[in-house]
């Protein structure tokens, strides 16, 4: 049960809470607009959320590599391309292996912790670093400014009226916390920004609590409110980040150092594991712009590159590995994403330029484990310019998150992330809040639902899909990962159905139609000839 | 109506809609204390007393000219790493390494000896913009020193911003498109006719330029041609300087846009290929974009980060007028900007969130912090160091940006310069503060810290709580605060009582004889207190 239906069945008849307001217990005021003003409580679940934000563009591509499509891609990178015999393989897929240093991400696949989804993005690829980080952090369209984050919707829809009346006894911790510098764009709310940043929680400074004036209502007296707002958020966290820090007093012995991002992880295990109720944790890990030298020439599988991503697996690891130690890791999903991937083909400077969709990580106890999505098709040739289409939209990732993992329904979830996203499995039926829809990715593994006939074509191909009802969406992409044609976009009857692809005077080339239909998608390859 | 008689009408409309319709007209006086100390905290780091009463009694337009006037050029700075576990082998002891060879040892030594140099020019600056103009323009063309990993093109890529902080735009532009420092960071030296890397060719638009606003419609094509334009360019690593190689150059013709007027550079050989770069120049500069996103980026730098309608159409508009009439040229902006009557509007006042280094270095100037003197080499340079990593660990790193945007506080929507203050950087802002009021910073046997008594002995009347609590908002506070809490500030000083004369006696006790222990101790122990105070309020963060 809820806890927000519980309190609904339970308060008129008067029974007692702990929790105290102004000493009073909740039953003094049973009938009082307060009762119905606490019957807006957030949602009762203990579970968290860790992203991982990878700045700068990961090349996916050098880290999840596609042994089914390694000889295309050998063509595409040569200079790059790590040797076949050293990429790591995993537990039941022989299409997806992973870069050499990422043996512990490979070790959390194979124990069942670990997802790999392939070829995340979205319509239209932005390549700027600015733009699609913002379009990742807020969930926007891509040709669309959205202010506020993602998660800070979320956070916003769970306790509305945050920071006014907060904290209180039944959320007395920070909504989000972002290990580091900024309070991230992605816990920005509709008004104000739902996360704290915090560095390091032991030395975690106690303001002083003084007189404040009134502020004027000017440009200067907006921001001494805010600032105002802030020291006193800074103040009253500061003491539970505190006393949740001491509560744990031994930690996993097995963090690698001079790893930034395992530094930032052990503080977050460190918080989850004092008790905090905080529900989303951001950390970070830059450098991923390698548009040059991002491999050794000599040893591909070594460089800049494979710093990193050794980096992120023994981090991942090392916090898994600790939240078993500290007992919390059913309470805890991951995931990792960058604000695109990197070109297909390298570049002559033993690097990659800004690219699409790429693979992102969930990990946790509870993480769907498989490799969601087939691998990126690399063509024979590559262009500069090619890039991978996107197979799942990332905001499909969060939507799922929030749904199978904060247990959000539906209404609310159309208000966070702003129109419907397909959902896709990514945490393990066995956890609560699991969907209960049909397992179609098992019952349609291996089979052709999207096909066109003729192919190649010149002036018009037909499309065939199926559909299991509902709705259902059939869209064309090129080679650049761009949407060119959205063919279908409706609610279909269950079965067969057909569609032309008119050839509207495109570039002679390959094309990919995608298919998405509930929790499933597929993409064909097409190509246009002269 | 004129102008000035038609806001003063509106003022309490104005108060009440928190915003301002002034425009660029010349402001007219009042320009007294109020005026002097907001024009200074916004082109200054902090607001010494020396600059206020430098100032005193002259007119807007003389204060505007003083304030524009270029510094000399600095001398560079040196090597002040020997020690120990390390000995430059090149660069003796006091001597300037910026054109000597690198030692990889030496890197990260000169790297935190460029900044410290910056900073100590920061908080030694002259009563000019200048200072405050070059931190603009490395937010502006942002560059990495730990990117880059050796401090001689850090220090020649600050030279170029410095010696063309108050100059020419366009110059500027091109020059930073040349600069060693540039090219490696935007990998504009990898850049050639078989590879293109569009990273520089990107950020020059996006940037550099002309911005990502509405009308900034240039195409993913056009990234690509000036990509093309601008193959060819390969950095020297010994003289640090950069070239320009035909045979690395595409030739080819570069079609541009309809952004760009369809604009077509003809690709030319030899060495004529380096000229291919005015033309890019060109075509970028005759966008009107270029000057208004500009405009814009300097209007958020130094008044506010919110521009509404009638701000883009009465002061952001016209600016940009001016720097494009005036082909450019920097100063004629500025000098526009800071003499209106939008920049002194009370609604544009108190309402910059202090930037860590504005914060860090202000404070210091404000209060006369003493550091250790340029002969005692060594000291000289740390404790310069120790200012610039209070600012880092707030989240500004001088050298360092977090990426080639600059710092977020400049350019992420919703809540621009809020995002400098958070639940960790606002503690360490106090921190920083309680620190320097207190007991200061203290390493091999040197100290620095707010010597308060002499910050309080050189305001007009310090006997005076009353005096003394108002003359010292007017230099360390830019927004007015109420009556509860100026009285709460004398409860401190008068130490919970209620009568004035409880701290004139004691003042004047100190100041019969300056050596008595007790009695400077009774003074000192209730300045620090109320400094501290008033530095730990939510106030002492607005400029």
């Amino acid at each position: 049960m809820k806890r927000r239906d519980f309190i609904r069945r339970t308060a008129p008849a008067g029974i007692l809470f702990p929790a105290l307001i102004n000493g009073f217990t909740f039953k003094a005021f049973a009938d009082s607009p307060l009762v119905s003003a606490l019957t807006q409580a957030p949602t009762e679940t203990d579970h968290v959320l860790v992203i991982v934000q990878l700045n700068g563009g990961n090349d996916g591509l050098n880290m999840v590599i596609p042994f089914d499509q390694y000889d295309n891609l050998s063509n595409a990178r040569s200079n790059i391309i790590i040797p076949r015999n050293k990429i790591l393989k995993l537990d039941g897929t022989s299409f997806t292996g992973l870069h050499p240093s990422m043996t512990g991400l490979q070790t959390l696949f194979n124990e069942e912790k670990l997802q790999i989804v392939q070829s995340v993005g979205y319509p239209q690829p932005n390549f700027s670093h600015f733009r699609a980080t913002d379009i990742w952090l807020s969930a926007s369209d891509s040709n669309q400014t959205i202010n506020s984050g993602w998660a800070g919707r979320y956070l916003h829809e769970e306790y509305t009226n945050f920071p006014t009346g907060y904290p209180n006894s039944v959320m007395p911790d920070p909504l989000a916390i972002q290990i580091g510098s900024f309070v991230s764009p992605a816990m920005q709310g509709p008004g104000v920004n739902m996360g704290m940043a915090i560095s390091d929680p032991v030395n975690f400074y106690n303001l002083i609590n003084g007189v404040q004036g009134i502020a004027p209502n000017t440009r200067g007296g907006k921001e001494l409110t805010y600032i105002r707002q802030i020291a006193q958020q800074a103040q009253q966290y500061g003491a539970v980040i505190k006393s949740a820090a001491a509560k744990v007093t031994k930690q996993f012995s097995g963090y690698p150092t001079g790893n930034s991002l395992a530094d930032q992880l052990k503080i977050v295990a460190r918080l989850i594991a004092g008790g905090l109720k905080t529900r989303i944790y951001m950390v970070s890990l830059g450098g991923f712009d390698t548009h040059a030298q991002q491999v050794n020439a000599n040893a591909t599988e070594t460089g800049a590159h494979a710093v990193l991503l050794q980096k992120v697996s023994e981090g991942i690891k090392a916090f898994m590995d600790d939240l078993d130690f500290l007992n919390s890791s059913k309470r805890v999903i991951g995931m990792t994403f960058s604000e695109f991937g990197r070109r297909i083909k390298s570049n002559a400077s033993g690097g990659t330029d800004h690219g699409a969709a790429a693979p992102l990580f969930v990990f946790g106890h509870y993480a769907q484990n498989d490799v969601t999505g087939t691998s990126p098709i690399i063509n024979l040739t590559t262009g500069t310019a090619d890039n991978i289409p996107m197979q799942y939209d990332f905001r499909s990732i969060y939507a799922s998150i929030l749904q199978q993992w904060f247990c959000v329904p539906e209404a609310t979830l159309t208000n966070v992330m702003l129109k419907n996203f397909q959902n896709i499995q990514v945490v393990k039926k066995s956890a609560p809040c699991m969907s209960s829809s049909p397992d179609l990715l098992i019952a349609n593994a291996g089979k052709n639902i999207i096909s066109n006939y003729p192919n190649p074509f010149q002036t018009s191909t037909t499309i065939s899909y199926e559909s299991s009802g509902g709705h259902t969406l059939v869209q064309v992409f090129n080679t650049e990962g761009k949407l060119i044609k959205t063919l279908v976009d409706a609610d279909l009857s269950a079965g067969t159905h057909k569609i032309t692809f008119e050839n509207e005077g495109f570039v002679p080339g390959v094309y990919f139609a995608r298919l998405q239909n509930q929790t499933i998608q597929q993409i064909r390859t097409m190509l246009i000839v002269n | 109506m004129d102008r000035r008689s038609f806001i003063t009408a509106n003022s309490t409309k104005r108060a009440s809609s928190q915003r301002t319709n002034a425009g660029l007209f010349p402001y007219s006086p009042p320009f007294d204390t109020a005026e002097i100390s907001h024009l200074f905290k916004r082109v200054l780091f902090g607001v010494k007393q020396a600059d206020l009463s430098k100032v005193k009694g002259k007119s807007l337009e003389v204060v505007l000219d003083l304030l524009l006037v270029a510094d000399p050029t600095p001398a560079p700075p040196v090597n002040n790493y020997n020690d120990t576990s390390y000995t430059d082998p090149v660069v003796p002891l006091g001597q300037s390494w910026v054109t000597a060879p690198n030692d990889g040892n030496a890197t990260s030594r000169r790297i935190t000896s460029f900044k410290s140099w910056w900073i100590g020019l920061m908080l030694n600056q002259n009563t000019t913009i200048h200072e405050k103009m070059v931190l603009f323009w490395h937010n502006h063309f942002a560059t990495e020193s730990i990117d880059i990993n050796d401090a001689r093109y850090a220090y020649k890529h600050n030279a170029l911003i410095r010696s063309l902080a108050l100059g020419n735009f366009k110059t500027l532009v091109k020059e930073i498109t040349l600069d060693p420092g540039m090219l490696r960071y935007l990998n504009g030296y990898l850049n050639n006719k078989t590879s293109p890397d569009e990273n520089y060719a990107r950020e020059l638009q996006e940037l550099f330029t002309l911005g990502k606003g509405p009308k900034s419609n240039y195409t993913e094509s056009d990234v690509k041609q000036a990509a093309r334009v601008l193959t060819g360019y390969t950095v020297n690593p010994t003289t640090i300087s950069s070239a320009f190689d035909p045979n690395k150059h595409d030739t080819g013709n570069k079609q541009f846009s309809a952004f760009y007027n369809n604009a077509l550079i003809t690709g030319k050989t030899g060495v004529n290929g380096a000229s291919e770069l005015d033309d890019l120049i060109n075509i970028i500069f005759q966008q009107p974009e270029t000057a208004l996103y500009v405009c814009r980026r300097l209007y958020r730098f130094f008044i506010y980060y919110d521009i509404d309608e009638a701000t883009e159409t009465n002061v952001i508009a016209p600016l940009a007028t001016i720097f494009r009439n005036s082909n450019y040229e920097i100063k004629p902006v500025l000098k526009a900007l800071f003499g209106s009557e939008h920049f002194f509007d009370p609604v544009n006042r108190a309402c910059m969130i202090k930037s860590p280094i504005d914060f860090c270095v202000g404070l210091s100037r404000e209060f006369n912090i003493v550091f250790p003197i340029s002969a005692d080499l060594a000291n000289h340079y740390y404790m310069h160091d120790y200012i610039r990593t209070q600012a880092s660990n707030m989240q500004q790193n001088l050298g360092d940006p977090p990426s080639v945007a600059g710092w977020s506080a400049y350019y992420q929507e919703p809540q621009f310069h809020e995002l400098w203050i958070n639940a960790d950087t606002l503690p360490r802002r106090n921190q920083f503060s309680d620190t320097m009021i207190g007991n200061g910073y203290t390493r091999n046997g040197k100290n620095i810290k707010i010597d308060i008594l002499a910050f309080v002995d050189s305001l007009p009347n310090p006997a005076d709580p009353n005096i003394l609590i108002l003359d010292s908002l007017l230099i360390i506070y830019s927004i007015e605060i109420s009556k509860e809490v100026k009285s709460f500030l004398k409860t401190i000083l008068l130490s919970g009582q209620s009568t004035d004369s409880y701290w004139t006696d004691a003042w004047v006790a100190y100041k019969a004889n300056v050596n008595i222990a007790a009695n400077r101790t009774i003074v000192l122990t209730r300045l620090q207190a109320l400094f501290k105070y008033l530095m730990n309020l939510p106030e002492y963060q607005l400029s």
